[in-house]
Parts: structure tokens; C-alpha cells; sequence
């Protein structure tokens, strides 16, 4: 006979939340160092750099997260380093995510008019610093809505870290799942859960959106995502 | 410790399971377009609807899909709809599953193109004598598909990269097949680089087609896809 | 001795030249005018002289510093040379003063305290002391144009470029600019402008360059070149202007 389904579950389903929200914060942070590396690049005056981030952006865009994390659990492990699940799951996360951040930052860089670099150049600037105290600082104000907006999809994707068998919501939902056999109470709790974490960062982003395109006079950009 | 020898060689051997890995893949993918892009016009229209009843259904629906992952959507369709008595196999799970979710994205795209719509085209196409299905058809869809062209085909890419997660439940596409070449091969971190590369190719082929299609939908200009 | 000198210089976009050979030399306090049609190379021309632009052939010298050179010294070259854009160019996130002392602390490592000494009194240069704690979209054109001159002063520029700064200003706020610009003339700075203000040019500038085609097709002394041009396409040019 299978047990069913109780509080006790609800709060091993909301204790691998915990894990679901460190794992998003460890690819935000992993994600936006490398990421923010990239942009720069990708703006970079260098032709090679910019080839170099545009080659990087396009190839981590143009494969799935499932292989990304598959390649980065097997391919440690062929190096003779047996990594606990998170471990890979935080690094392939991060890998992706400064893929997709790096793209909405230069977006953001590049949002910036000309003049600005002018200005800056004309006042003896170096670019580091055109960078440092006039492109970056404009820019972020653009930046926030998009970036808020993907941490939604960040947190939809460490679902995925349960493929490789980490145990975060959507896997101690499987798992909750065997024991009690009630599938729709189950996965409708993990999917609230869910819903809980990303909503707010939804609204929030929607909102900052709508008055950022407001006060620019421009169109507000829908988030995609899966 | 013996440096790894890498060895495509036995995973190139199932290229005949690879090809129709991709070619369910792709199946899955034009599945999702079309139904995305059809069932999302209907619930874009929908959206602008004066009952305030339908109008909060669609919300709802678009924000309960966007804010959950496709992999807990997928378990509540394949696990959860068979203790409502309605059992279907992976693959048709897998299927229902991933139209619902991209229908999502879809009208949200499709809703902001209809919305950016000036109004006069619409009063243009009446003043003319065309039928309200012409009138939308014509004044409204075209122009607003076109407006979110790029935004729409840059979603149907996630899609792609998507449906390698079908494969959680069973269903049959790339990566699923490329989960069974790496058991029998023992092949683990090739097999996953030669079907990396393959969705790489895909990506390639689906961005090429989206261009030419846009050559063809909206021959009046050069779009950007 | 001239402390800025243009020596044969050409530069062209792809296949389309758009300066030709064009030599120029200025001495300290001279203030030289740039007419010419739009498309005749006058603004490459000024962009050139603090190197926003390369250009592919040709010496240009300003107080020593090889700008044409590959490995010159862009820092000291931009301190030495200021330059104020038609459409102003402020920093959005800072203050008018904040404008001036960025440009001081970061570039020049002047310490803070002192950098904003010298921001207000270059604010008061330009009489807008009071504005010092402003944003750029609370100004007005005019004013915000006042503070993109005061920061490049701050500098201390020993030569200073002015790209059409009136041009997008209303006429009303034309005036305030140009008394500005007059005041820095008559201190004895080193100008080039280049402007369709013909009136400024004929009062203010010491000589007149009239540009066309890329080239210098004909300079001389403001009363001059005003009152008795020798080419047809400059007589033709002041006859449409005036």
C-alpha cells in the first residue's frame, strides 16, 4: 500500500525548493561574472574578441541545457573528477545562463547612443573607463527588466538538474511522487511551488518593463522562454 | 591514470537511429510551430476579448505555463492526467504537453504584434469593403507577425532546444535516442557531443528556413530573422 | 610657431574621399572659422585634429603630440584638445557639476575636493554657477551646451574645436553659446569652429577657411574673404547664406 500524500511531503517538497533557489542563485552569479565578461568583449573594439563572444553566445544558444548538462556531469568525469550532482549542475547552469545574459547586456550596451562614447572619448577617456563610469552605469538601467525577467526562466531551468539526479523541487517531486502515487496532488504542489518562486519576478519584471519602455517611448520587449 | 581515448566511432555507427532521432525532433518542432502559432492567434484575439471572464482565463493560463517548467508540465500530463483516467502513451504526452507550453509564449508574442496594430489599418480594411476575416487576416495578422517575426522564430529555437526535455518522460526525439546509444556504447560524453553538434546544425537549418520564410510571408521587405 | 598643424592630410570612407591634401597651420590665441557646405569635409576635418577620426594620410601635430601617429597618446592628446559636439553630448546620470568633475578625477586624477573647485569656477565661466546641481534633462539646449563647454575647459584644453555647437539650438539660445565662445576668443585661446554662424565667423575668427570638395578651396582674413571672394563657388556659397 502506498502512503499518501501529506505535510510531511509538502515539506521535503519545499526543503528541495531551497535547493532549486540555491541552485538559481549559484547560475545568476556564475552567470553574470562570466557573462559580463562576454558583453564586454562582445562590444570590444578587437575584432577577435568580439568574434570570440559572438562564436561563445552562438554555440552555448545553440544547444539544448539537457546536453549542456549531460557533457558537463560526463565530461568531469572523464577528467578522473567525480562532481557531486550540484556541482555540475551549477556549473552547466552558469555556463548557459552567461550565454543568454551576456546576449541581453550587449543589447543593453549597444542601446546606448554613440554621443555617449564620443563624450567620453573627447574627455580623454580610456575605454575601460568610458565603460566603467558612462556605458555600464546607463546601461544597467536598461539591463534590470530583461535580467530579472531570465531569472525566470533560470529557475525553470534547474528543473532540468533532476535529469542528472540532483534533488531539487522537480526531482523530489518525482520522487514524492513514487512513494505516494498521487500524481496531481504531487506535481500540482511542485508546480505551485514553482509558480511561487517565479511570479513575483514576473510581475516585477512586466512592470519594470512597461515603465521603462514608457519613460523611452518605445515598445516593451515580450520575455521568451520555455 | 590512462589519459581517455575519445571514440566517435561507435556512436557514428547508429547514424540510422540518429537520422530518426531528428527526424521526430523535427516533428515535434513543426507540431509546436503550427499548433503554436494557430491556437496562440485564437487566444491572443481572446485575450482582447470583452468579457472579463475569458480575458482573466487566458491570463491565467499564459501566466500558470510561463512561470512552471516545461519538465513539471510534462510529469503532470504523462503522471497526473492518468489518475483522471485519461492515459496517453510518451510520445502523445510529450506532445500535448509541449503545445500547451508553447501555446503560451505564442500568444504572448502574437498578442503584443496584434496590439501594436495602429488602429487605422483596421479602419482602413473596413472603409474598403473587406469582410472582418479579411480585415484581420490581412490589416492585422500579416502586420503583426511580421512586427514580431524575430521575437516569434527566436522562440520557435527554444522550442527546438526544448524538446530535447521530452525525453524525460520516454518520448522518442534526438536525445532520447542519444540515451540509448550512450548505454549500449558506454559512450556517455561523445554521444552527447555528436547530438550537441546535431542541434547545433538544427539551430543552423531552423534559422535559415525562418529567413527564407520570411522572403516568402512578407516579400515586400528584406526581414531580419 | 604654430601649435597645431595639418600637413597634406586625406582621408576617405571606402572609396569616397573626403579630405584631400588639406595643410593647415594655427598659432596660440588664433581662432580660425570653418564655412563650407555640409558634406565638404569641414567636421572630418576638426574630428581629425583630436583623432575621433583617422585619418590615412598626412601629419597632423598639436602641441607636440603626433596625433597621426599609431602610438600616440590619446590621454594627452584629449586633455590638450577640447572639443563640444552639436548635439552636447552630457552624461545623462550625472550633474552638470558631476559632468565636469568625472571628466577630472577619472582622467586627470585631480582629488575630488579640488575637482569640484575647479568644476564651479568653470561653471561660472559660463554663468551657470546656480546650475551646478542640475541633471542635463533639466536644462535647456543652450544651457546644457554652456556645460559641455565647461567641461571640456576644466581640462585646461590649449586648443579647443567647436563642431557646429549652435546648429541645434533655437535661435534665442544661440546667442548665449556664441557670447560664450566670444568671451574664450578674446582670452587669448586657440580655436577652430566650424559654423554656419557667418556673422560669429566675420566678428569673432582671424581667418576664414572655406572648405569644399574635401579641400581648402579658399581662406583668408574673415573681412576678406566676406567681401571679396575670388572663387565663384564661395561667391555663390555667401550669396545663398547672406
Amino acid at each position: 500500500m502506498f502512503q499518501t500524500f501529506n505535510w510531511f511531503d509538502v515539506l521535503f517538497l519545499l526543503k528541495a525548493a531551497g535547493w532549486t533557489v540555491l541552485l538559481t542563485i549559484v547560475a545568476f552569479v556564475g552567470g553574470s561574472l562570466l557573462g559580463g565578461i562576454i558583453a564586454v568583449m562582445r562590444v570590444s573594439a578587437l575584432a577577435p574578441l568580439r568574434v570570440a563572444a559572438i562564436a561563445y553566445i552562438q554555440v552555448l544558444q545553440g544547444i539544448p541545457l539537457l546536453m549542456q548538462l549531460f557533457l558537463t556531469y560526463f565530461g568531469l568525469s572523464l577528467f578522473g573528477i567525480s562532481v557531486p550532482g550540484f556541482f555540475a549542475a551549477g556549473l552547466a547552469l552558469s555556463l548557459h545562463s552567461s550565454a543568454f545574459l551576456s546576449d541581453i547586456w550587449r543589447g543593453c550596451l549597444e542601446s546606448i547612443p554613440r554621443a555617449q562614447w564620443e563624450g567620453s572619448a573627447a574627455i580623454g577617456m580610456s575605454r575601460f573607463e568610458q565603460l566603467r563610469y558612462i556605458i555600464v552605469p546607463q546601461a544597467v538601467r536598461v539591463a534590470i527588466p530583461p535580467t530579472v525577467g531570465f531569472i525566470v526562466s533560470m529557475v525553470k531551468n534547474t528543473s532540468l538538474a533532476s535529469i542528472i539526479g540532483f534533488v531539487e523541487l522537480a526531482r523530489a517531486g518525482q520522487i514524492v511522487n513514487d512513494a505516494t502515487f498521487q500524481p496531481i496532488k504531487v506535481f500540482g504542489t511542485v508546480a505551485l511551488i514553482y509558480f511561487a518562486l517565479c511570479i513575483p519576478l514576473s510581475i516585477l519584471s512586466r512592470h519594470m518593463e512597461r515603465s521603462l519602455a514608457r519613460r523611452l517611448n518605445v515598445h516593451r520587449n515580450v520575455e521568451l522562454g520555455i | 591514470m590512462d589519459a581517455y581515448v575519445f571514440q566517435f566511432g561507435p556512436v557514428l555507427a547508429y547514424w540510422p537511429q540518429l537520422a530518426i532521432g531528428v527526424v521526430h525532433t523535427v516533428l515535434y518542432c513543426f507540431l509546436g510551430i503550427v499548433t503554436g502559432v494557430v491556437f496562440g492567434t485564437a487566444l491572443a484575439r481572446l485575450a482582447g476579448s470583452r468579457f472579463m471572464i475569458v480575458r482573466a482565463l487566458v491570463t491565467g493560463y499564459v501566466d500558470v505555463i510561463r512561470n512552471t517548467p516545461l519538465l513539471v508540465q510534462l510529469f503532470f500530463v504523462y503522471l497526473g492526467l492518468p489518475a483522471l483516467g485519461l492515459s496517453l502513451s510518451p510520445g502523445v504526452a510529450a506532445a500535448v504537453a509541449l503545445v500547451a507550453n508553447t501555446t503560451s509564449y505564442t500568444t504572448e508574442i502574437l498578442r503584443a504584434g496584434i496590439t501594436a496594430v495602429p488602429r487605422s489599418n483596421i479602419e482602413a480594411g473596413i472603409a474598403l469593403g473587406f469582410t472582418p476575416r479579411q480585415v484581420f487576416r490581412y490589416f492585422v495578422f500579416l502586420p503583426a507577425l511580421e512586427r514580431v517575426y524575430p521575437a516569434l522564430t527566436s522562440q520557435f529555437i527554444l522550442l527546438m532546444l526544448a524538446t530535447s526535455i521530452l525525453s524525460a518522460i520516454g518520448a522518442e526525439e534526438l536525445t532520447s535516442t542519444a540515451n540509448s546509444i550512450q548505454s549500449f556504447t558506454f559512450r556517455s560524453f561523445e554521444t552527447y557531443a555528436v547530438v550537441a553538434v546535431m542541434y547545433l546544425v538544427l539551430v543552423v537549418l531552423f534559422r535559415l528556413m525562418f529567413w527564407a520564410l520570411a522572403k516568402v510571408l512578407f516579400p515586400h521587405q528584406s526581414a531580419k530573422a | 610657431m604654430s601649435i597645431v598643424t595639418l600637413n597634406s592630410v586625406s582621408k576617405s570612407y571606402g572609396t569616397v574621399p573626403v579630405l584631400r591634401e588639406v595643410s593647415l597651420a594655427l598659432t596660440p590665441g588664433e581662432v580660425v572659422a570653418l564655412i563650407g557646405r555640409s558634406g565638404s569635409g569641414k567636421s572630418t576635418l576638426l574630428r581629425c585634429v583630436n583623432a575621433l577620426e583617422r585619418v590615412q594620410s598626412g601629419k597632423i601635430v598639436v602641441d607636440g603630440i603626433e596625433v597621426t601617429s599609431p602610438s600616440a597618446d590619446l590621454r594627452k592628446l584629449r586633455q590638450t584638445v577640447g572639443i563640444v559636439f552639436q548635439s552636447y553630448n552630457l552624461f545623462p546620470h550625472y550633474t552638470a557639476e558631476g559632468n565636469i568633475t568625472i571628466a577630472l578625477t577619472v582622467v586627470k586624477k585631480v582629488p575630488k575636493r579640488e575637482a569640484v573647485e575647479i568644476a564651479r569656477a568653470a561653471l561660472e565661466r559660463v554663468g551657470l554657477a546656480d546650475k551646478a546641481a542640475s541633471f542635463p534633462h533639466q536644462l535647456s539646449g543652450g544651457q546644457q551646451q554652456r556645460v559641455s563647454i565647461a567641461r571640456s575647459l576644466a581640462l585646461s584644453p590649449k586648443v579647443m574645436l567647436f563642431d557646429e555647437v549652435t546648429s541645434a539650438l533655437d535661435p534665442e539660445l544661440k546667442d548665449e553659446v556664441l557670447g560664450v565662445m566670444e568671451g574664450l576668443a578674446a582670452g587669448g585661446m586657440t580655436m577652430i569652429l566650424v559654423t554656419h554662424e557667418m556673422t560669429f565667423a566675420r566678428d569673432v575668427a582671424h581667418r576664414v577657411v572655406f572648405m569644399h570638395g574635401g579641400r581648402i578651396h579658399e581662406e583668408g582674413p574673415p573681412k576678406k574673404l566676406f567681401s571679396a571672394p575670388e572663387t565663384p563657388e564661395l561667391k555663390q556659397f555667401i550669396k545663398r547664406i547672406f
